[in-house]
């Protein structure tokens, strides 16, 4: 691994020290992150698939019901009873904080136009085909709605847990090794430096002393 | 108070219109993907689009795939499922664990 471009002392060995300590910490934090999210991830992907299943099939048999209603009644005629929708959905929007991913709630209410029924025409000139398709797609209302909210907290989970697994990985395969690796640089030059030092004294001691006392004149004579 | 849209093929969204959604029919891709831009600049939550349309307008589906609102959910039109929406919750899991580990069969 690479070194990092620094003056091997001792007060950058405190810097890095302490970096490392950050570092280490934020590596934990992060991985904890990450191990939920994907705990909660999967609890709302596995529920996603389930209600995309069941909107999937409650379509179609909406549509198979839609074409029987077509089959029976002119397009026009079709077109006319549905122009003017008695109802009326409209969504209350709120977030839930998922380790802070803001994730969409969706709640919705329905504003009747009239009393009791949903259809928004009269019986007399629409088959009962249309009615039948009519009363299933508002069965699927809800789960449509639940599957919209799933899928975005889906989406907007599975960015966030690439991004932190990301950030995981950046500090555990490169951070926190450049760090040790600079570390124990510093440390291996100042204590080269200190056993340089001490030859160098050592040395210095016996020339002193030759000088003082002469020992080499002594012992060859 | 937010809205909901539905988008696609005339024959497979107009049901739509009965029980209360916003319905959109468009049939070019131009149209679509105008329409769309529009939608989600007025605020729409959500937009449902049919998975015939959707195929043609997956790069500005894409576009709103990390904000917030609007999802944009793909539904089956009238000419049934092209698999897109299970598609994008494969991509989902794939983005996030690395690996497909719930649809391996």
């Amino acid at each position: 691994m690479a070194r990092l471009n620094v003056n091997p002392t001792r007060m950058v060995l405190t810097g890095l020290k302490r970096r490392l300590r950050t570092a280490r910490r934020g590596h934990k934090l992060l991985k904890d992150k990450r191990d939920e999210l994907m705990k909660k991830f999967l609890e709302i992907v596995r529920e996603n698939r389930k209600e995309r299943e069941i909107v999937e099939k409650l379509l179609m048999d909406v549509h198979s019901r839609f074409i029987m209603a077509r089959a029976l009644m002119s397009s026009e005629m079709l077109e006319e009873a549905l122009m003017f929708p008695k109802r009326k959905v409209s969504l209350g929007t709120s977030t839930r904080n998922i380790m802070s991913v803001h994730v969409p709630v969706l709640e919705f209410t329905t504003e009747e136009a009239g009393e009791g029924d949903i259809f928004p025409y009269g019986f007399a000139n629409t088959s009962g085909e249309l009615d039948g398709a009519i009363q299933a797609l508002s069965e699927v209302l809800p789960h449509m709605l639940r599957l919209a909210e799933l899928e975005k907290s889906a989406q907007l989970l599975s960015d966030e847990i690439e991004k932190t697994r990301r950030r995981v990985n950046a500090l555990e395969y490169v951070l926190i090794p450049n760090l040790e690796e600079t570390i124990r640089y510093i440390v291996m030059k100042l204590d080269e430096n200190e056993r340089g030092n001490l030859t160098r004294l050592m040395k210095v001691k016996d020339m002193m002393l030759e000088q003082a006392h002469h020992y080499k004149e002594r012992y060859n004579n | 108070m937010r809205k909901v849209g539905v988008m696609g093929e005339r024959d497979s969204v107009l049901g739509f219109k009965a029980v209360g959604f916003d319905v959109y029919p468009v049939v070019s891709r131009e149209e679509a993907s105008e329409r769309l831009t529009q939608l989600a600049d007025d605020g729409y939550a959500v937009i449902y689009v049919t998975e015939q349309i959707a195929s043609m307008i997956a790069e500005d589906i894409e576009r709103y795939r990390f904000s917030r609102f609007p999802a944009i959910v793909p539904i089956p039109g009238s000419s049934g499922s092209l698999g897109i929406g299970m598609n994008s919750v494969k991509k989902s899991v794939e983005k996030a664990v690395g690996a497909d580990i719930l649809f391996n069969h």
